[in-house]
C-alpha cells in the first residue's frame, strides 16, 4: 500500500500521498486572502456542514469503489428516502404525536430503506450478475421517478411543528460544533479504520484488485461486495437524517448530482477508479477540496460562482493524470 | 558466418543493481540457441535487450555485425527480431487474422482487405503445419494454438530472429512435440531461433548451442550435443544436484480425505478417491483431463454434486472457507491471475487466506509483520525489500510467497497445482523438499502436476485422470511413465482391459474438448 520503498520515486510518490492535502492546505490559503470572512467560525461550520451530506455519502462510496464497484444511485436514493421519511413521520403524528418518538422512528425509517436500497443494488450487482454501472443506473432513474411520483412532481414538506422540533438535528450541535460535522467526523474516522484495519477493508481492497484471487483466498467475495452497497445504503440513510431538517422538505431535485460529487470527492483522494486501493481519508479531503472551491467562488468576486462546476471538473481531471504519472513510475 | 544478433559485453543496470554482467552472446541464422538459468539470472533482462524493450546500459547489441541501438521493439521488428512473450499478447476477443494483422492490416482504399488477410493467415499458418481456420476467435482456440498464431503473427512480420520465452511451459507433452517439429523448420528455413525453456530434456532435444546465465553473469556456453542434462542444470544453480526428489516416506495410514462421486459438471464425472494421514499423492493426467476441476470442486471453488469428507465429517459444498476451517486448502496452478494480488504488498499477499487469525475487530499489523520475516526465513522468500509488491517477485519467490500464503491457515490437507510451472531448478528441489517435509509431519498433500518426472519422484501414490475420470490408481514400486501413460491415453492398466473410450490419437486435443 504504503509503496514508498523503492529508491528513485519517493518524491513523486509522496507527492502523490500528499497532493490532495497540498492543494486543500493551498485552497485554505487562498480562501483566507481573498475573504477575511473565510477563516470565521460561522463560515467554517457552514462549509463543513453542507460537506456533511456528500461527505458520509463518499465515505461509503469510497468502499464500493475500492472494491471495483460504482454507485450512481445514490443521490436519487437520498431524495427517495427523504421523501419516504418525510411521509412516514407526517404520517405518524396522529398516533404519536410531534414528538421524538416520531423523529426517532423516522430515523429508523431513513437507514431502513437506505439499507433496502443499497441490498437491492448489491444484491442485483453480486448474485444476479449485472454490471454495476447498468444496475445503478437503472435504479438512479427509479428512485428518482418514485420520489417525484410520491411528491407528485412538486415538494414533499415535514409538518411544520414537528420540523421545528427536528431542526437541531442540523442546525444545533455541541461545544459549538454542529452535529452534521460531529457525524461526519464520526463516520470518517470509523471509515479509515474500517478500511485500514479491518479485515473487511483488506477484503474490499483484494476485491477490487483481483476478484479471482480474492475468491481463491477463501474471502466471502459476494457477501464482502454486497455489503459495500448495504454500507454506503447505510450512510445515506445517515445523511439523509442530517438533511431533512436542513430545509424540511424533499423533491424531485432533492441531491441531484450528488452520486457524481461523491465520486468526484473518492478519486480527487486517490482511490482507484477501477478498485483495488481506497483511502477513506482521502476521500474526506477530497470533499472539503469540492466544498472549499464551491465556498472560495461565492466569497470572491473575481471568478463567477457559475464557473464552480467548470473548476471542480479541472480538479477531478488533475487527480486522475497524477494517479497516471504514479503508475508510469512504476 | 556473421551471427544475425549479437551482444557484445551487455550489462544492465536497474537502479545501483546490476542484473547482467558483460554478456556476450551470438546467434546464428539457421540456429537453435537455448538460453537457460535460474530464475532472475537475467534471462529475460537479456531477451528484453535484444527485442528492443529495454536498451543495454553497457556494451553494444549488434545486427548483422554492425552496432545497432534499437528505440523501442518496434525498431527491432523492423530489423526483423521479434519476441514472442510468454503470456501471449493476442486480443482474445478478436480473430485469428486480426490478430495476425493487428497494427499493419492490408487495405484496400479505405476498407480492410479481409479475403487477402485471410488468404495470407492461411498461408502463414499452413507454413507451420497449423491447419487453423483464420476466423476463429483467439478465445475459442486451445493453447498451443495460440502458440502458433504468436509464430504466424512474427512470421507475417518476416521475423529473422525469433525469441522465444519459455514457449512451452503451458504445453502438454503432446503439444511440445509438435511445437518443436515447427521449430526445426523455421531453423531449417534459416531463421534464428532464441529459446529459453525450464525443461532441459527440451533444451537437449531441439537446441544446437546452450548458454548458461547464473547471477547475470555467463558460466557455459557449449554445443548441447557436449552436454547432458545434469551438466546444464548443475552449471545453471552452481551445485551438484543429485537427489531433486527427497526421499518418499511409508505412505499414510488412516484416511483423512475421503471424495466420492463428485461430478463438476462439464468437466469431472463420477470421481472418488482417498487421502490418508502423511501421504503425497499425485495426480496425474493430460492437461484438460479434468485435475484441477476436480480439486476446485472439492474444496467449493466449482459447483459440484457427491461427497466430500474430511476426517469422517461431510464438508459443506461450494464453500472456500468452511474447508479452510475444515482444514483443507487449494494452490492454485496459475499464481498470477488467481493465486497473488500482484499490485500489493508481500505482507497483505501473506495473511489474506488466515486473515481471521490476525484479526479481532482490527488487523493486527505487527503480527503481520511477524509473520512476513517467518515467512521470508522459513520459505527462502528472496525480496529485494519487505515493502515491495508482490509482482515484482520472480516466479519462483511468488511461489513460494504462495506456499507461505497456503501455510498460514494451518491446513492438514494441502492440494498443491502444478507446484513447480515455470520455475528453476533450485527452487523445485526446495519445493519437493518442503512436501515432503509436510507429509513427515503428519499432514496430507495432493500434488496435481503435468510434469512426469515429478509425480514419478514425489508421489507415494498416484492417480491419473483421463477425460473427467478417474482411469485408475499406481502405488508404490509400480509409478512409472509406462504406468501412468497408459491410464492418461485411456488404455487401462498395463494388460488389462482398456477402462474407457481410446483418445491416443487426439489426447493433443482434450483441452478444446474436454469431455464428458
Amino acid at each position: 500500500m504504503n509503496d514508498t520503498a523503492s529508491s528513485g520515486r519517493t518524491f513523486r510518490l509522496d507527492l502523490h500521498v500528499l497532493g490532495p492535502l497540498l492543494a486543500l492546505i493551498a485552497l485554505v490559503l487562498i480562501g483566507a486572502s481573498i475573504n477575511d470572512n473565510f477563516l470565521s467560525a460561522g463560515n467554517i461550520t457552514n462549509v463543513l456542514a453542507r460537506s456533511a451530506f456528500i461527505g458520509i455519502i463518499a465515505v461509503g462510496m469510497t468502499f464500493v469503489i475500492t472494491a471495483g464497484g460504482i454507485d450512481l444511485s445514490v443521490g436519487s436514493m437520498a431524495a427517495f428516502v427523504a421523501g419516504v421519511v418525510i411521509l412516514t413521520m407526517n404520517a405518524l403524528i396522529p398516533a404519536l404525536g410531534v414528538s421524538w418518538l416520531t423523529i426517532v422512528a423516522g430515523m429508523l425509517t431513513a437507514i431502513a430503506a437506505g439499507l433496502l436500497a443499497g441490498l437491492l443494488n448489491g444484491v442485483l450487482i453480486a448474485k444476479v450478475g449485472i454490471e454495476a454501472f447498468i444496475v445503478t443506473l437503472g435504479t438512479m432513474g427509479i428512485y428518482r421517478s418514485l420520489v417525484t411520483w410520491l411528491a407528485d412532481g412538486g415538494t414533499l414538506s415535514l409538518d411544520y411543528a414537528l420540523r421545528t422540533l427536528y431542526r437541531p438535528v442540523y442546525y444545533g450541535g455541541i461545544w459549538g460544533v454542529a452535529w452534521p460535522i460531529i457525524v461526519f467526523a464520526l463516520v470518517a474516522v470509523i471509515g479509515e479504520i474500517v478500511m485500514r484495519r479491518t479485515p473487511f477493508g483488506r477484503h474490499c481492497a483484494a476485491l477490487g484488485a483481483n476478484e479471482q484471487v480474492a475468491r481463491y483466498s477463501a474471502v466471502k467475495v459476494d457477501r464482502t461486495r454486497i455489503l459495500t452497497y448495504v454500507l454506503l445504503g447505510f450512510l445515506v440513510g445517515i445523511a439523509v437524517i442530517m438533511y431533512v431538517p436542513r430545509l424540511g422538505s424533499a423533491s424531485a431535485s432533492t441531491g441531484v448530482l450528488w452520486e457524481l460529487e461523491a465520486i468526484a470527492a473518492v478519486i480527487i483522494g486517490g482511490t482507484v477508479l477501477k478498485g483495488g486501493f481506497g483511502r477513506v481519508w482521502g476521500t474526506v479531503v477530497g470533499v472539503l477540496i469540492l466544498s472549499l472551491i464551491d465556498n472560495i467562488l461565492n466569497l470572491a468576486s473575481m471568478v463567477s460562482p457559475y464557473l464552480n462546476g467548470a473548476i471542480q471538473g479541472v480538479i477531478v481531471i488533475l487527480a486522475v493524470v497524477l494517479q497516471r504519472e504514479k503508475k508510469a513510475a512504476d | 558466418m556473421t551471427p544475425v544478433l549479437a551482444l557484445s559485453g551487455v550489462t544492465r543496470r536497474f537502479g545501483p543493481i546490476a542484473v547482467l554482467h558483460g554478456v556476450d552472446f551470438d546467434l546464428r541464422p539457421g540456429e537453435v540457441h537455448a538460453l537457460i538459468g535460474e530464475n532472475g539470472a537475467g534471462k529475460s533482462t537479456m531477451m528484453k535487450i535484444m527485442a528492443g524493450f529495454l536498451s543495454p546500459s553497457e556494451g553494444t547489441v549488434m545486427v548483422d555485425g554492425a552496432p545497432a541501438a534499437f528505440a523501442d521493439h518496434r525498431a527491432a521488428e523492423d530489423a526483423g527480431i521479434v519476441m514472442i512473450h510468454q503470456e501471449f499478447n493476442l486480443a482474445a476477443p478478436l480473430s485469428v487474422e486480426e490478430n495476425i494483422f493487428l497494427g499493419r492490416e492490408m487495405r484496400r482504399g479505405p476498407f480492410l482487405d479481409r479475403r487477402a488477410m485471410q488468404a495470407e493467415s492461411r498461408r502463414l499458418l499452413e507454413r507451420l503445419d497449423c491447419p487453423l481456420d483464420p476466423r476463429r476467435r483467439i478465445a475459442d482456440i486451445s493453447v498451443p494454438n495460440r502458440q502458433m498464431v504468436e509464430i504466424a503473427k512474427a512470421l507475417g512480420r518476416s521475423a529473422r530472429v525469433l525469441i522465444m520465452d519459455e514457449p512451452t511451459a503451458v504445453l502438454t507433452t503432446r503439444e511440445t512435440e509438435t511445437l518443436l517439429v515447427q521449430i526445426d523448420r523455421l531453423r531449417a528455413a534459416g531463421t534464428a531461433i532464441l529459446y529459453t525453456s525450464h525443461k532441459l530434456g527440451e533444451v537437449k532435444a531441439i537446441a544446437d548451442r546452450v548458454t548458461v546465465l547464473r547471477d547475470g553473469r555467463k558460466v557455459l556456453e557449449a554445443p548441447a550435443a557436449d552436454l547432458t542434462e545434469d551438466q546444464m542444470a548443475e552449471a545453471m544453480v552452481g551445485r551438484d544436484l543429485t537427489d531433486l526428489y527427497p526421499a518418499k516416506g511409508p505412505g499414510g495410514a488412516d484416511v483423512v480425505l475421503s471424495v466420492s462421486s463428485l461430478t463438476v459438471p462439464g468437466h469431472v464425472e463420477d470421481a472418488s478417491f482417498t487421502l490418508k494421514r502423511g501421504e503425497v499423492l499425485g495426480f496425474a493426467g493430460l492437461v484438460g483431463s479434468g485435475r484441477t476441476e476436480l480439486m476446485e470442486g472439492v474444496v467449493g471453488l466449482r459447483p459440484s454434486t457427491g461427497r466430500v469428507e474430511i476426517n469422517g465429517r461431510a464438508l459443506k459444498r461450494g464453500d472456500v472457507l468452511a474447508a479452510r476451517e475444515a482444514g483443507l486448502v487449494y494452490l492454485t496452478e496459475d499464481r498470477k491471475e488467481k493465486g497473488l494480488l500482484l499490485g500489493k504488498s508481500l505482507a497483505e499477499n501473506l495473511t489474506l487466506l488466515a486473515l481471521d487469525k490476525f484479526s479481532g475487530l482490527t488487523i493486527d499489523t505487527k503480527a503481520e509483520a511477524t509473520a512476513l520475516t517467518d515467512a521470508i526465513a522459513e520459505f527462502d522468500i528472496r525480496a529485494k525489500d519487505r515493502l515491495m509488491r508482490a509482482g515484482n517477485l520472480s516466479g519462483g519467490n511468488q511461489q513460494k510467497l504462495l506456499l507461505a500464503k497456503t501455510m498460514l491457515a494451518e491446513p492438514d490437507i494441502v492440494i498443491i497445482d502444478e507446484p513447480t510451472r515455470g520455475i528453476d531448478i533450485g527452487t523445485k528441489q526446495q519445493i519437493y523438499t518442503f512436501i515432503r517435509r509436510l507429509a513427515d509431519a503428519g499432514k496430507s498433500v495432493i500434488v496435481i502436476s503435468s510434469e512426469m518426472p515429478e509425480v514419478i519422484g514425489l508421489a507415494d501414490r498416484v492417480v491419473v485422470m483421463q477425460a473427467g475420470r478417474i482411469a485408475g490408481e499406481v502405488t508404490g514400486e509400480a509409478i512409472g511413465e509406462a504406468a501412468i501413460v497408459r491410464l492418461a491415453m485411456g488404455l487401462g492398466p498395463a494388460g488389462g482391459h482398456p477402462a474407457g473410450p481410446v483418445h491416443t490419437t487426439k489426447g493433443g486435443d482434450l483441452k478444446e474438448a474436454p469431455a464428458p
